[in-house]
């Protein structure tokens, strides 16, 4: 932002000052994550760079907790990553489709009391984990689910539709309904139209939602902290568990896979919104 | 006059068949949302019920002292009550001590007034050599307090079914003796402070996050796109990135052998061996849920700001406002929603916080979500844990609803 050169002095400084201090806070939010990269390369057992690390010298990085973290006997890193996975595939699938037809008909403009539909549907992302939790919890041992994936990947669909319902909604505020009506003008069935014409087109906003709900779930600890058995830990669990003891590389080595993995999520999710927005462009 | 009614094809009124087709849309919608709908009645909305429920039931010990309870009913609770009072008393006590389920109720009887323990125990240690009839004066013969009037009018208390005491405890009330409502012991008021550090913390997260939040938004709406797509991944990256990563990194950072001591020694702020400890307590939680709710407040602002034209500000220019005067007056007011929505979301989520301050926030920098797992976990007293989740659920609901009357709950935008 190059400043116009009869910008009187005063002007000027106010302008590098307020630059400077969002560069601070650009650095306050990502920095963070950026300390733990190089950690998970020491080659020491503990959490501060060494004199090696900070001169450079090779011998001051190793994979050895990379190695840990897959071959290591000790920690359930293994199983926490199947399960994890493993309910968050299925409680994304739950999520997506319970929160795209429940989007469907809340954007219909025959919907009655939508407003108070959506504030209940959208409230698990609001009510805080750790009453969701409870409540969850004494559920799920009522009727027997407590301590198995069942359980908490029905938790997590909750806990995922609200992100789908609104991304998906989103998108289809900017939808064009014709299109349907042509579809149906030219014999199409209501099936056949939403999987050949409504669908593709709101496909961005359902897949974006669908990281979302993936991301809650691959993510959440709260509930799981309620309804885990020993069985069902996750890697959050693990995270959870070896953060309480004390900080050891091999989670800063899984960290930084995490770091990396919403790397991806976030370069996905950002493509799909400049495709979303290029398609509503297009439908204006 | 005769209104002529306009037909549709088939010979129906159109108004009628309009009307069909209207409750047929209708219909369409409310069974696209029903799924969700039921499945989030069943398995989200009735259980917080049940939470509900839970934290007002009292029936445990009506149900473990039946006849007592019972022969209760014609005592008015001045005097001494009669013989079937006492007869009732020993027939539960002799059922509970044969099922040896009697250590259930004394804890729920001491709570109402000390001194029950020691009685309740030896009563039951003594009650098989009671003889039949005149109960009365066996049980004040076992323990004189069966005499005093003040422990069976606590008894008596303990009768109703429904109790409000765990809210009372969650605020640092409890009944005395008359069944007045009053205060605790000094030192053992904890529930209040817990109450007010929630508060506190979440106010100020709210504050520095918007304080933080509001010059990079309006350098990310105002910076041409392809420099402000970059800069937002510093926004987006961490919002994406798992709480559990984002709060060890702050771990790290803020250790006593950490890079920020290490600055702060190296600054000489203070000694090597006198490091300031700023982890695991109430500073560790400030500085991470800062951090980690920030992107909750910038992204809100920002699909504000990116709405305001720039031309308004060079109007207010060239009609001879100070570039201060031309923000007071034009830009700050018309960022008020997205302010509005920003530090709402912050608060409800920094209020029901619980990964972060439970993992840097140390004993000081502990809030009202870790006493809830505490009790849900450790001391499993779930009533308790429930009055406390109900109490912060209608916190955050009153939220919700101004959030709602405000912003509207369908703007909300995510990344």
């Amino acid at each position: 932002m190059a400043l116009p050169n009869h910008t009187p002095l005063n002007y000027r400084i106010w302008h590098y000052v307020y630059l400077t201090f969002c560069g601070f806070v650009f650095f306050f939010l990502i920095a963070p994550l950026f300390v733990i990269l190089p950690l998970s390369f020491n080659a020491e057992q503990y959490i501060h760079f060494s004199a090696k690390m900070l001169a450079l010298d090779p011998e001051g990085f190793s994979l050895r907790w990379y190695e840990d973290m897959i071959y290591g006997t000790k920690n359930p890193w293994g199983l926490a990553t199947k399960n994890s996975l493993f309910i968050a595939f299925f409680a994304t699938i739950g999520s997506t489709i319970l929160g795209t037809v429940a989007a469907l008909g809340l954007s219909s403009r025959h919907m009655p009391y939508k407003a108070a539909f959506m504030a209940l549907l959208i409230s698990p992302m609001i009510v805080p984990l750790i009453i969701s939790g409870t409540a969850i919890f004494f559920f799920m041992a009522k009727v027997g689910l407590a301590a198995t994936h069942t359980g908490i990947i029905l938790s997590h669909i909750i806990l995922g539709t609200p992100f789908v319902v609104i991304t998906v909604t989103a998108t289809l505020s900017g939808f064009d309904h014709s299109v349907t009506r042509a579809a149906a003008s030219l014999g199409s069935n209501p099936v056949n139209t939403f999987m050949k014409i409504t669908l593709p087109l709101i496909m961005p906003g359902v897949i974006s939602g669908a990281l979302f709900a993936f991301v809650t779930s691959f993510d959440e600890v709260v509930v799981v902290l309620f309804l885990a058995g020993l069985e069902n830990t996750t890697i959050p669990i693990q995270m959870w568990v070896g953060l309480r003891e004390q900080l050891s590389p091999t989670i800063m080595a899984v960290a930084t896979c995490l770091i990396v993995m919403s790397t991806l999520i976030l370069v996905t999710a950002e493509l799909l919104r400049r495709r979303s927005e290029r398609l509503r462009g297009i439908n204006r | 006059m005769s209104k002529e009614q306009i037909l549709s094809s088939d010979g129906i009124p159109l108004e009628q068949s309009l009307k069909k087709a209207e409750r047929k849309n209708k219909l369409k919608a409310v069974l696209l949302v029903a799924p969700l709908f039921l499945f989030i009645l069943i398995i989200y909305v009735f259980p917080i019920g049940d939470m509900l429920f839970r934290s007002v039931d009292d029936r445990m010990i009506t149900k473990m002292l039946p006849k007592t309870f019972n022969a209760m009913e014609k005592w008015d609770g001045q005097d001494l009550p009669d013989e079937p009072v006492y007869k009732g008393l020993y027939e539960d006590l002799t059922y509970l001590k044969q099922n040896k389920t009697y250590g259930k109720i004394i804890a729920r009887l001491n709570y109402e007034k000390s001194g029950f323990s020691s009685l309740i125990k030896k009563t039951v240690r003594k009650i098989n050599k009671f003889e039949e009839g005149n109960y009365k004066e066996q049980f004040i013969k076992v323990h004189k307090r069966w005499g005093q009037p003040e422990y069976l009018v606590a008894l008596k208390n303990a009768a109703p079914e429904w109790s409000y005491a765990k809210y009372l405890k969650g605020v640092d009330m409890t009944f005395d003796q008359d069944r007045n409502i009053v205060s605790v012991e000094e030192d053992r008021r904890i529930y209040k402070i817990l109450w007010m550090r929630t508060l506190n913390v979440a106010f100020w997260v709210t504050i520095f996050c918007f304080i933080l939040a509001y010059p990079i938004s309006h350098l990310l709406a105002t910076l041409p796109m392809k420099y402000s797509n970059l800069l937002m991944i510093c926004v987006l990256l961490p919002f994406w990135t798992s709480l559990l990563v984002r709060t060890s990194s702050w771990m790290v950072l803020l250790q006593q052998q950490g890079p920020i001591n290490d600055l702060i020694v190296w600054i000489g702020l203070a000694a090597d061996d006198n490091r300031p400890e700023l982890m695991y307590n109430v500073i560790g939680t400030f500085v991470a849920m800062t951090q980690i709710l920030l992107p909750f407040m910038v992204l809100p602002l920002y699909s504000v700001m990116k709405t305001i034209s720039p031309s308004l500000m060079r109007a207010g220019k060239s009609l001879g406002g100070t570039p201060l005067v031309s923000f007071v007056k034009i830009y700050f007011p018309l960022t008020i929603p997205g302010i509005g929505a920003g530090c709402l979301l912050v608060f409800i989520l920094a209020i029901g916080y619980y990964i972060t301050p439970a993992l840097v926030g140390g004993a000081s920098g502990s809030l009202i979500s870790n006493t809830i797992a505490y009790h849900m976990k450790s001391s499993l007293d779930w009533a308790f844990a429930s009055a406390l989740g109900t109490m912060l659920l209608v916190g955050v609901l009153a939220i919700y609803w101004i959030y709602n009357k405000l912003v509207g709950i369908d703007n909300i935008k995510l990344g």
